[in-house]
């Protein structure tokens, strides 16, 4: 059993338009059997954050093509992408590079 | 020789990610930061060395920025554009020998009307960029893009070009600088607060009335960028500017390259695309950030925090399908995920395209939108022709419209052979003008191939702007004029050649 992980999401590059336009979201994920990690949070965000047009956002297990990660200020190639198991605290950043966000 | 039953293994397996080492791979002594390529990682440090080397070289291996040059950079507020301004900043303030030594200026063109935003939104958009010029120190202008309805037709005009340089030129120039004290050059710009200009509402209206009479996104997408693009030279040619700096990344290059092609526009690949643009002859559009991924951008703006403001455009929060440049771009970062060379092997392409020299020839007829020269006057079998008479066959026959075939009238199509297509430029395109003039839309004889399909999408010609308009109507005088005369031409020609 994981403890309830508190972590700053952030929007950029257009990708904040589809979470209420707010940039930074500070969320706690509940606790759950199974350590946290990136793939589960994208279904988390999914459920919780995105406000309209998930398949903009998510698609299949990923991230859009188009849409970088960073974890704590590196490239989530460089973590594992997403099996990388979050911890408390950490910073994950997701930045539209795609023309118009 | 290849075997009918070859054996496949099944779907091509991702390739386990050769486990991207955690440390740089340039000075192996930081942590990694960013992944460039499949399998380069670089740290902080040395990635924001490559970054900002790579832009020097770019300006450095082109040498087409002359010092002292004025230079106008055109930021929209976008990642990459930013990016750039910082990068000239940063340039300016490097040591004697490496300093860039031109002088930057800034404009913003203000597209919120285009796309429908409040007038409040505007002026916070507005507002925020203003804050990022101010603290730059270059002199910047806000322009409206309303302004576009105003211009004079000279804009559509290829003006005579900057004398030709010679191989030495570049040198002189530098050195010339260097004797006469470059320092004072570059200090002599002040920063001026030149109030926005205010925008009325009228024009608003008809802008938007000129987009929305285009039926496809991808129309109107075009016109946005043929409008802007001709305000942009506009502006510089108005405030004394030779060059115009674009914030194109590879990214974006790579999918104007597909989507150029997937909408006609091949034969205009070379300027569209390449480092420089010399279309409109005295200014010359340059792309220094050609070489750089919108990854790259995203990270480096990120991570040594380059303001950029967003603003939605047209394409935001649209479908895949929506337009062919939406489908591109979503073509290309898909594949891009899975195969990481895509964007550069494509770029790479479009590095070694050339604009063919006979069409470029300075006396040749250019397209009234795009100011390419005009890829239609092709020979009778070629794949232009034929699909002008697949497209008339297809359609129902009209009684007005069932007049022959253009090639048709002898004297028109026997110029266009006989004297081929340099003296068929010479004479401002009369006789292949001559051929379509009393075709129902005359105005698409002044356009390139691609450019017609986008007027063809709109609902009205009348709504485009008054200065595209009267250029038009005074070139079809000039080639009803020259028709008029056209027996006398011939002989003058014939003399000649």
């Amino acid at each position: 059993m994981a403890a309830p992980v508190a972590i700053h999401l952030e929007f950029g590059g257009g990708a904040e338009l589809l979470v209420d336009g707010v940039k930074d979201h500070h969320v706690t994920l509940p606790s759950q059997p199974e350590p946290w990690d990136v793939k589960q949070l994208l279904v988390w965000i999914r459920q919780n954050l995105l406000k309209e047009r998930p398949e903009l956002f998510v698609q299949g297990d990923s991230v859009r093509p188009g849409i970088l990660v960073l974890i704590n200020d590196a490239d989530w190639e460089l973590m594992g992408e997403l099996d990388y198991q979050l911890q408390d605290q950490d910073n994950v950043v997701f930045i539209s590079t795609l023309h118009g966000g | 020789m290849c075997q009918v039953e070859e054996e496949y293994h099944g779907p091509l397996q991702r390739e386990e990610l050769p486990s991207v080492s955690k440390q740089c791979m340039k000075c192996k002594e930081a942590g990694a930061a960013v992944v460039i390529r499949a399998g380069d990682a670089y740290c902080r440090g040395c990635f924001k060395e490559y970054f900002i080397h790579k832009f020097r070289a770019m300006l450095g291996k082109n040498r087409l920025i002359f010092p002292g040059e004025k230079v106008l950079l055109a930021v929209s507020g976008g990642p990459s554009s930013c990016s750039m301004l910082s990068q000239v900043q940063e340039g300016l303030s490097q040591n004697a020998h490496k300093k860039l030594r031109f002088l930057p200026g800034i404009v913003y063109i203000d597209e919120g009307g285009a796309v429908g935003q409040s007038v409040e939104d505007r002026r916070r958009t507005v507002d925020q960029l203003q804050a990022v010029f101010r603290a730059t120190g270059f002199p910047f202008l806000v322009v409206p893009l309303e302004q576009v309805l105003d211009l004079p037709s000279s804009v559509v005009l290829s003006a005579p070009g900057a004398p030709e340089w010679k191989a030495g030129a570049y040198k002189a120039a530098v050195d010339h600088f260097l004797l006469s004290d470059g320092s004072s050059g570059v200090t002599a710009q002040q920063q001026q607060e030149t109030p926005p200009l205010e925008v009325q509402e009228a024009h608003t209206h008809s802008l938007q009335r000129l987009l929305g009479s285009a039926r496809t996104l991808t129309a109107r997408e075009e016109l946005l960028n043929t409008l802007r693009q001709h305000l942009l030279v506009h502006t510089a040619r108005s405030a004394g500017y030779s060059k115009v700096m674009l914030g194109d990344s590879c990214t974006r290059l790579a999918v104007k390259l597909l989507s150029s092609i997937s909408l006609g526009r091949g034969a205009q690949l070379a300027h569209d695309t390449g480092f420089s643009d010399s279309r409109y002859g005295d200014i010359i559009l340059v792309r220094p950030m050609r070489d750089y991924s919108a990854k790259e951008i995203a990270y480096y703006n990120r991570m040594f925090s380059v303001p950029s403001v967003f603003t939605a455009g047209l394409e935001t929060k649209t479908a895949d399908k929506s337009s062919i440049q939406r489908l591109t771009e979503s073509f290309v970062t898909k594949l891009q995920a899975d195969f990481p060379s895509t964007v550069s092997t494509i770029y790479r392409t479009s590095e070694k395209l050339q604009s063919c020299k006979s069409l470029a020839s300075a006396g040749g007829d250019r397209c009234l939108l795009c100011v390419c020269a005009l890829d239609t006057a092709a020979e009778n079998a070629s794949a232009f022709s034929a699909t002008l008479i697949s497209e008339q066959l297809s359609q129902t026959q009209s009684p007005e419209q069932s007049r022959p075939a253009p090639e048709a009238p002898p004297p028109a199509s026997q110029c266009c052979s006989a004297v081929g297509g340099e003296a068929c430029g010479n004479r401002g395109g009369g006789c292949c003008s001559s051929a379509e003039a009393s075709e129902p839309p005359p105005l698409r004889s002044l356009l390139c191939y691609s450019c017609q399909l986008t007027i063809k999408d709109l609902s009205s010609e009348e709504v485009l702007p008054h200065y595209i308009l009267s250029e038009a109507q005074r070139r079809l005088r000039r080639s009803q004029l020259r028709e008029e005369i056209r027996d006398f031409l011939l002989e003058d020609e014939a003399d000649e050649g």
